[in-house]
């Protein structure tokens, strides 16, 4: 079970946390209908790293980025999901 | 002390086997007390049936299943020698009948030539009827033992833990580095499979500074503590996770033992580790011999612990087979208890040293022999036929001790993610490369010098470099080397004993074409059995290897999966059973509701009231009575479980316009509207009402039981896609409780009671009940004219009972869900869940004309596309309206009984104005379809009812009554 270093809280096991999707398929609501359903179904899905959006549900409630490896499960860097973490 | 004479110095503990009464030593595990008894046959094999004994002395024991334990605490498929004896335990053999002695069953092992590897696919890929035939058969014979019918009496324990090193094993590489860390000053956990500390040294007599082994040992284990550390015993590490997390069962009560004052039969620990050593020992290979199954064949090692750790020798009359110095040490250990080592069979052609002089000197040794065959008399072993030097030779013998190598105990390692080496000496895979830092020590590294392993350990726990001296009277010996494997054998020489998986059947998978390791396990069933091939994989790997004329490594390995040894479900359970399995939520008014005898309905995590039968009344007469009730007079109904939210700010209106996809920015102040939220796929998710109380504050309701995820999606819009927007999204529902007044005379009730003019239909203003300030909104749901009335949730219980008085004055009263139910289906409104179900779109729910045409919402994407734009072919919302008595709920719409599926009846309900029984459904292309005439068809329950198509409302299509 992943140790997701909470940008918050500090390190909580992953039972804490909902994964709720990988940053490239966010659809914003200003994205044209091709656009948002090329995110929604076309995803990169990379094998390796990739970033993934995770909320601490259980926790402060805050979203984060996670960079995550997963082959290893490494997770390589846990940013707060704001402006600037956003593509 | 150790061996027979300590044995009687332990006291007595009486137990039974297959009805059987016998008597054990305390500290015995239930294989050792069979042993001690001379019971010999203790099972029957998985496919075979044939007779089997006690093999090993571990977890990695394949044949010696059994069932342990009755009633609730029955645990079926528990390996004989994993299970410590107490008094009064029960146990009973497995996949016999009728008896374990005489087993028709066994009648599979003369038909073998007809139930070859591959079994199941070939008549899988057979005609249908073929495997309808065999399928009684195979489920009969081919079995294990019978799960507990009763609920487990007993409880299990989650646990969390920390700690800075977890030592997993206790023998002497595990006590050493544990030792070495608690003493540095480190949080320290060490945990043990076994009822002792010691591993290894509770089967050789070595002395370790000075020490015995054992003492040695168990003086570790207590300075361990008194440092601090943490000792857990009967623990075993069964997953490696992510994180350096690890699991560990520990046992408060043996299988089938009732347990102490904790009444806590296991517990699961989360051990959340800063690091972690394996020190989790090696498991002997057997060898491949015909007949290598037989009762009294047995792993040497086990021999060994039998003899020294229970004092029980498991035969008179012995024969050593092995394939590299560690047999010897058996020989030596038996002719100590008294036993006739009849030979040493040893398989390499010049077998040297001193321990193998020594032994010539007391044995007969025989060089480059090896087992063939065994004889048996009365299910077990009396002869052993070896192949000497190219010659055949007879020993007549009841104990056959294998030695066929060792195989380091990885799983952690691989389930950690760590990578394998291959070591040739010993023909094993070791430890390679970790991934979170994991490490192996003593037999699991592949090591078996115990001076080199307790150094190493030593540091690696952290303590200073030191030596340990260690004395050993067999002396010292070479590494282990693994026995060769016979080309051909006149007979079924097991690999999986579990399994019942032979060489033969390995050989036949490859000529039949099956090459991957993978393939390979799955069509022979290899490894595949409770003890996930500990015994038997590497033999297979070998035979694989061997065919494909490659090195073993080259051959490939199946996936290391936890847990390392079976778990019960209740440990994974824990206490989340029963009343527990999920968190109860009772509303605030329950004691309200239970006093004018609700029955009740479990709704999301919420229990609410159904219905109020009056005595003698069914729920269904009773909810149709109070339907009527509220179209007549008047009801009240409790709301406090729906979703309410509060968003306020300057840019509360822009947050709502996205997360709804109706018009709602543009709402007046004092106004609500009803609204629905769509996925971005475009279907519908949810639906509620949303109301403007301030210029800059607003109220959103939504469903009971999407109330988690609707604050997820409020928070995903707020947060994720509108970071920008100056608004507050608060939660309510744990704070407002409400309930709703409805039916042609709640509009006098309300005034009475507030003194304030009712505001209009889809209006809402601030007013007072019994001195409570509440906020009132004109919605209806049932049809009628209907008021929710909003207060703090301590408070409701004062607004609750003033509103129930004046229904009642005005002869109405409370009503359930079940009547709500009736009510809404009668005007056609949607329910998440029933009609919401996630496949559609605002438009199949007759709700296209509300969408906002300019989007700008989460979903306008998704509704552009193609599949849902058009609404042809789509499942529609309409109303059924039966021709024959009761409809059946979920029943199908076909056009005939049989026919294929057209829709299904999402609700149905009995008509409140009217007789007769009425329902929504979805149904393809519905919306054209009014007038038609189908049948809701339901298979399982047998029923078959005519209906008719129409629009989805039954009552006051004007709308007429919830107006003012």
């Amino acid at each position: 079970m992943l140790l997701i270093d909470c940008p918050h809280c500090g390190p909580r096991a992953q039972e804490e946390f909902g994964y709720d999707r990988t940053l490239d398929s966010l659809v914003r609501i200003e994205d044209a209908p091709d656009a948002a359903m090329a995110a929604l179904y076309a995803r990169a899905n990379p094998r390796g790293e990739d970033d993934e959006i995770w909320r601490h549900t259980f926790g402060c409630r805050g979203w984060m980025v996670l960079r995550r490896d997963r082959v290893s499960h490494a997770i390589l860097s846990v940013r707060p999901l704001g402006p600037e973490a956003l593509p | 002390m150790t061996g027979p004479a300590a044995r009687l110095t332990r006291p007595l503990v009486r137990f039974r086997f297959d009805g059987r009464a016998y008597e054990a030593r305390a500290g015995d595990t239930l294989a050792a007390a069979l042993l001690a008894n001379g019971v010999t046959l203790v099972a029957r094999s998985f496919k075979y049936h044939r007779p089997r004994g006690i093999m090993a002395a571990g977890v990695e024991e394949p044949s010696a299943l059994v069932t342990v334990g009755t009633g609730g605490r029955r645990e079926p498929n528990t390996r004989a020698t994993d299970v410590i004896v107490y008094d009064g335990l029960e146990a009973f053999s497995q996949n016999a009948w009728p008896s374990l002695d005489l087993d028709l069953g066994a009648v599979n092992g003369w038909l073998a030539r007809l139930i070859p590897a591959g079994f199941y696919y070939k008549t899988f890929f057979g005609p249908p009827r073929r495997w309808m035939i065999y399928e009684r058969f195979i489920r009969k014979a081919a079995g294990l033992g019978a799960p507990p019918v009763e609920p487990d009496p007993d409880g299990f324990a989650h646990r969390a833990a920390f700690c800075d090193l977890l030592v997993v094993g206790a023998g002497p590489a595990g006590l050493a580095a544990a030792l070495a860390a608690a003493e540095a000053g480190q949080r320290v956990m060490l945990v043990e499979q076994d009822a002792r500390v010691g591993g290894a040294l509770l089967r050789d007599p070595v002395t370790i500074d000075g020490m015995a082994g054992v003492p040695w040992a168990e003086a570790a284990a207590q300075r361990i503590r008194m440092a601090g550390g943490r000792v857990l015993l009967r623990a075993t590490a069964n997953g490696y996770w992510d994180g350096n997390l690890v699991t560990v069962v520990e046992r408060l009560a043996e299988p089938g033992q009732a347990p102490g004052a904790s009444r806590l039969a296991q517990r699961l620990w989360k051990v959340r580790c800063g690091r972690v050593l394996l020190a989790t020992g090696a498991i002997e290979r057997p060898l491949a011999f015909a007949g290598n199954d037989r009762p009294g064949v047995m792993l040497s090692q086990a021999v060994r612990g039998y003899v020294r750790r229970f004092g029980v020798v498991p035969g008179r009359r012995a024969v050593i087979a092995t394939s590299h110095d560690d047999g010897y040490r058996t020989a030596f250990a038996l002719a100590e208890a008294g036993a006739e080592v009849v030979a040493v069979l040893d398989g390499r052609a010049t077998p040297e040293g001193d321990l193998v002089e020594r032994a010539r000197a007391r044995f007969p040794v025989f060089a480059a022999a090896r087992p063939i065959a065994t004889r048996t008399s009365g299910h077990r072993l009396a002869g052993v036929t070896a192949e000497v030097a190219g010659r055949t030779q007879a020993f007549a013998a009841d104990l056959l001790a294998m030695a066929g190598g060792q195989t380091p105990v990885v799983h952690l390692h691989k389930q950690a993610g760590g990578e394998l080496d291959w070591d040739e000496v010993t023909q094993a895979f070791v430890p390679g490369p970790s991934r979170q830092g994991q490490r192996s020590l003593g037999a699991a590294a592949g090591r078996s010098v115990l001076a080199a392993i307790l150094a190493e350990a030593w540091e690696a726990g952290g303590g200073a470099a030191r030596d340990f001296a260690v004395e050993d009277p067999c002396g010292p010996a070479q590494p282990a080397a693994a026995a060769v494997i016979p080309a051909r054998l006149p007979g079924k020489a097991f690999v999986d004993f579990q399994n019942d998986v032979t060489l033969d059947d390995i050989d036949l998978a490859w000529r039949e074409g099956y090459r991957s390791v993978e393939h390979l396990k799955r069509y022979t069933t290899l490894g595949m059995a409770t003890d996930q091939g500990k015994t038997s994989n590497m033999a297979a790997l070998a035979r694989l290897a061997q065919a494909q004329g490659v090195a073993i490594p080259q051959a490939g390995l199946t996936t290391f999966r936890p847990p390392y040894t079976p778990t019960t479900l209740g440990a994974f359970a824990g206490p989340a059973v029963g009343d527990h399995a999920g968190p109860v939520r009772r509303l605030r008014l329950h004691a309200a509701h239970e006093a004018l005898g609700a029955i009740w309905l479990p709704s999301g995590y919420w229990f609410r009231p159904r219905a109020y039968p009056q005595p003698g009344e069914t729920p269904g007469e009773a909810s149709l009575r109070e339907a009527r009730m509220v179209r007549s007079r008047v009801g009240l109904v409790d709301l406090s479980t729906l979703a309410t939210f509060e968003i306020a700010g300057p840019d509360a209106a822009a947050l709502l316009e996205r997360v709804c996809a109706t018009t709602v920015g543009r709402l007046a102040v004092g106004r609500g509207r009803y609204t629905f939220m769509l996925r971005e796929d475009g279907l519908v998710f949810d639906d509620g009402t949303v109301w403007r109380i301030a210029e800059e504050r607003f109220l959103l309701t939504s469903s009971t039981g999407g109330a988690d995820r609707m604050a997820q999606h409020l928070s995903y819009v707020r947060n994720v896609l509108a970071p920008d927007l100056r608004v507050s999204v608060v939660n309510l529902q744990e704070h407002h409780c409400a309930a709703a007044l409805a039916g042609p005379r709640a509009t006098a009730v309300l005034e009475r009671l507030t003194g304030d003019a009712a505001p209009l239909h889809m209006h809402c203003h601030r007013t007072a009940i019994a001195g409570t300030a509440v906020l009132v909104l004109a919605a209806s749901y049932s049809g009628e004219r209907a008021f929710e009335v909003y207060a703090p949730g301590d408070r409701i219980a004062a607004v609750w009972a003033a509103l129930l008085a004046a229904a009642q004055e005005a002869g109405g009263g409370a009503y359930g869900l079940d009547a709500m139910d009736h009510l809404r289906v009668e005007k056609g409104h949607v329910v998440v869940g029933a009609e919401v179900d996630g496949r559609g779109t605002p438009a199949d729910l007759g709700l296209g004309g509300m969408v906002r045409k300019a989007g700008g919402f989460v979903g306008w994407q998704g509704l552009q596309r193609p599949v849902l734009a058009d609404p042809a072919g789509r499942r529609h919302l309409v109303g059924v309206e039966s021709l024959a008595g009761p409809l059946p709920e979920g029943a199908m719409l076909v056009g005939r009984a049989g026919d294929e599926p057209q829709g299904h009846v999402t609700t149905a309900a009995p008509r409140v104005a009217g007789e007769g029984w009425i329902g929504l459904a979805l149904l393809r292309d519905g919306a054209s379809r009014h007038g038609e005439t189908l049948h809701a068809w339901s298979a399982t329950r047998g029923l078959d009812v005519p209906v008719r198509i129409g629009p989805p409302l039954f009552y006051d299509p004007e709308g007429a009554r919830y107006r003012d």
